[in-house]
């Protein structure tokens, strides 16, 4: 399982290399996202400072749903699912190593983006370690319930308007968790940040054992 | 699992008795018999939609048996189609390849897959001609023939025991049609079978030891194929 | 693709039965009974006034709602572990009714907001994560009542129904503490969590009773209604494969 989840995640990453999608496109459109709440918000006030982690992680949900389309994307051309199928591969390992690409992706996102939030809205940045692990937690917790929904929505003429509806309801206590781990660590108060990362490493072990068990009898359905 | 040898298994390669597969709700094999004895090289004929390539899927564990029996390499096709999976090789229309790797990107990923030996891999490459310049091209840019070359290597670094190879002569030049038929020679030599399905019917008569119509999602009794004769859908 | 249809399915041709005729009545009856002790005999709430009246039909409601949504998560297991048809339908029917009590529940919780609190919609925890319950039954009836082949409508959906109760225990936890970290919870101390006695227990419990009855009669119906839609499906096979077979005929 672990030797398939590394070729699929080896796949994936050099395809990604090849393509450069998530960097030239993706990533980018993350920035706009930044640029764009501070023309909804006024900049001037502190409303911008005030709601970074907030605004933040809205940016990497929407880019972590462009990341997963483009996931499943590159499996759906010319019978690649069959392909995959035949392949002898361990659907557990194919959604392990899905997973994994992505959180590599969005680890890189997140953190050019952090830049990006530093630089644009002049937040102060604290508490390293509460920001690190929330930002693996949190990612772990999106790329995992976003490719089991991923592969969920996955070949249906309507997935792009699918996967949103579906997933986001789901994410949103992963929202909710990284907003306010990230708050705690801003604010010089990282003991109220621990217990969201407990509650999103819940989160998502309970998506990467669903992920193990409901991707073989998902990849049989076309 | 256990290594029998195609040619001293007891069992027919494939076995098929009122095989019934839906796609949806549409019966595209109405209760097929078909026994095919190992190291044959059956040819599939019949109309576009008689149901060839769903055969031919079926046969490869990717549609469900939905009635009847179905014994593939001796794994029953009811109980779990995907035992049989890894053991065949299925060259379809569509050519499974990532367009935006490189030629020997893909042959080496469905070849690790598969669990091949990377000393394949290279031989599969060398032998479809892909081991020059073309290794490094992006699939994306690469012609149909050649599109097709690549997913025949991926197929026989795999070595599968049963080849379904759905029309492989499309799209392929005068000599790519000839390596084909090499290939398909070469497995059967080494102890594999083949099942194809091709409108190349003068071609695949010489290739094929034997010959079944497919019409209406069942297979005909036909026992004395006119060559070209009445099959007039060729693409 | 053509299959016919014209043969009629055995068996149940009918969603309404004996039983389900007696159960229509008695809900009928219990709902009467709910209007007369909600509306005319039991007294106003000492701090809420007439509005109380509503919490009769909210409050059975919003169990019924969490019912529906466990039976959803049960029915989709029993699907996805024994291949079991019947607790499919009963999955598909259990969230469609959840659906609509927990748009009820919603509807008559701001109703009762607006007097009460003054606003139709606070972000308390308890909307809020109601609010995301009627977004995940959403997304699952999205995918049950997709225009795609019927296996792969069922299995899909079958995985988010399974997800559905520990997705909605999440959610309600994170909401939670996302609001009482910030705020103390003062807007239900006089709310749902009062204490109710006399005829306005009373009353609460024909709720329950009314309530339960008429979740009971949808969810029968409804099953039986997909029942036969399957069925009618499936009639249409013998006649699909001798239709494809006689294709094949030289004519």
């Amino acid at each position: 399982m672990i030797r398939d989840a590394l070729l699929i995640a080896g796949k994936d990453l050099r395809l990604e290399l090849r393509s450069r999608v998530a960097l030239n496109q993706v990533l980018p459109f993350a920035l706009l996202v930044l640029v764009l709440f501070a023309f909804a918000l006024d900049p001037d006030k502190s409303v911008l400072t005030q709601a970074t982690p907030g605004l933040y992680w809205i940016a990497v949900l929407f880019s972590a749903l462009l990341a997963l389309q483009r996931s499943f994307a590159i499996e759906a051309t010319d019978g690649n699912r069959d392909a995959l199928r035949l392949s002898g591969l361990d659907p557990a390992g194919i959604f392990l190593g899905k997973v994994m690409a992505v959180s590599a992706q969005l680890l890189v996102l997140e953190a050019l983006l952090g830049v990006g939030v530093a630089v644009l809205y002049t937040s102060r940045i604290e508490g390293w370690i509460l920001l690190a692990v929330t930002s693996v937690v949190a990612t772990a917790s999106i790329a995992a319930a976003g490719t089991l929904y991923g592969v969920l929505a996955a070949g249906l003429r309507v997935r792009e308007t699918l996967l949103p509806l579906l997933l986001l309801p789901v994410l949103a206590p992963v929202l909710i968790g990284s907003t306010r781990a990230f708050e705690a660590a801003l604010n010089g108060s990282p003991s109220e940040g621990w217990p969201w990362v407990g509650l999103m490493s819940i989160f998502a072990s309970l998506y990467v054992v669903a992920g193990i068990f409901g991707f073989g009898p998902l990849l049989e359905e076309s | 699992m256990e290594q029998t040898r195609p040619a001293l298994s007891p069992v027919p390669v494939v076995h098929l008795r009122g095989a019934v597969a839906l796609l949806g709700r549409f019966p595209a094999l109405a209760g097929v018999d078909l026994d095919i004895e190992a190291r044959r090289i059956v040819l599939l004929r019949g109309a576009n939609g008689a149901g060839k390539t769903t055969l031919l899927r079926t046969l490869a564990g990717l549609v469900p048996v939905a009635g009847g029996e179905a014994v593939v390499l001796g794994v029953d096709l009811v109980a779990d189609p995907r035992a049989v999976r890894h053991r065949v090789g299925l060259l379809g229309h569509a050519t499974g390849l990532y367009d935006e790797l490189t030629v020997g990107d893909n042959v080496r990923f469905w070849a690790r897959a598969a669990g091949a030996d990377p000393a394949d891999v290279e031989r599969a490459l060398t032998r479809l001609g892909l081991d020059g310049r073309l290794r490094t091209v992006a699939v994306g840019r690469l012609s149909a023939g050649q599109r097709r070359r690549t997913s025949l290597a991926c197929l026989i670094a795999r070595r599968p025991e049963l080849w379904l190879l759905d029309e492989p002569h499309a799209g392929l030049d005068q000599e790519g049609r000839d390596l084909v038929d090499t290939l398909v020679r070469e497995a059967v030599a080494a102890g594999a079978t083949v099942v194809l399905s091709s409108h190349e019917l003068d071609r695949s008569l010489q290739l094929a030891d034997s010959v079944i119509t497919v019409a209406g999602g069942v297979v005909r009794p036909d026992p004395s194929p006119a060559p070209g004769a009445n099959d007039g859908d060729a693409r | 693709m053509t299959t016919q249809l014209d043969a009629a399915p055995e068996g149940l041709d009918s969603t309404g039965s004996r039983g389900t005729r007696v159960l229509g009545v008695l809900a009928i009856v219990g709902l009467a009974a709910l209007a007369l002790f909600g509306l005319v005999l039991s007294p106003p709430d000492a701090s809420q006034g007439e509005v109380v009246r509503i919490l009769y039909v909210h409050v059975p409601s919003a169990t019924f709602a969490y019912i529906g949504c466990f039976l959803t998560t049960i029915g989709s297991a029993m699907f996805l572990w024994r291949r079991s048809a019947w607790w499919e339908l009963v999955a598909y029917a259990s969230a469609e009714i959840a659906t609509v009590f927990t748009a009820i529940v919603l509807v008559t919780g701001m109703i009762w907001g607006r007097p009460t609190w003054g606003v139709f919609w606070v972000w308390d925890a308890r909307l809020t994560s109601t609010a995301m319950l009627l977004l995940l039954l959403l997304g699952y009836l999205a995918v049950r009542r997709l225009p795609a082949d019927h296996d792969v409508r069922t299995k899909r959906s079958a995985i988010i129904g399974l997800l559905l109760v520990p997705n909605v225990i999440i959610v309600r936890q994170s909401v939670q503490w996302w609001r009482t970290l910030h705020q103390k919870p003062t807007l239900l101390a006089n709310g749902v969590g009062a204490k109710i006695e006399g005829l306005m227990l009373f009353s609460l419990f024909i709720g329950f009773i009314a309530i339960g009855l008429v979740f009971a009669w949808l969810l029968i119906h409804r099953f039986r209604l997909a029942w036969l839609e399957d069925q009618l499906d499936d009639a249409g096979l013998d006649a699909a494969i001798a239709e494809r077979r006689s294709e094949g005929e030289p004519s």
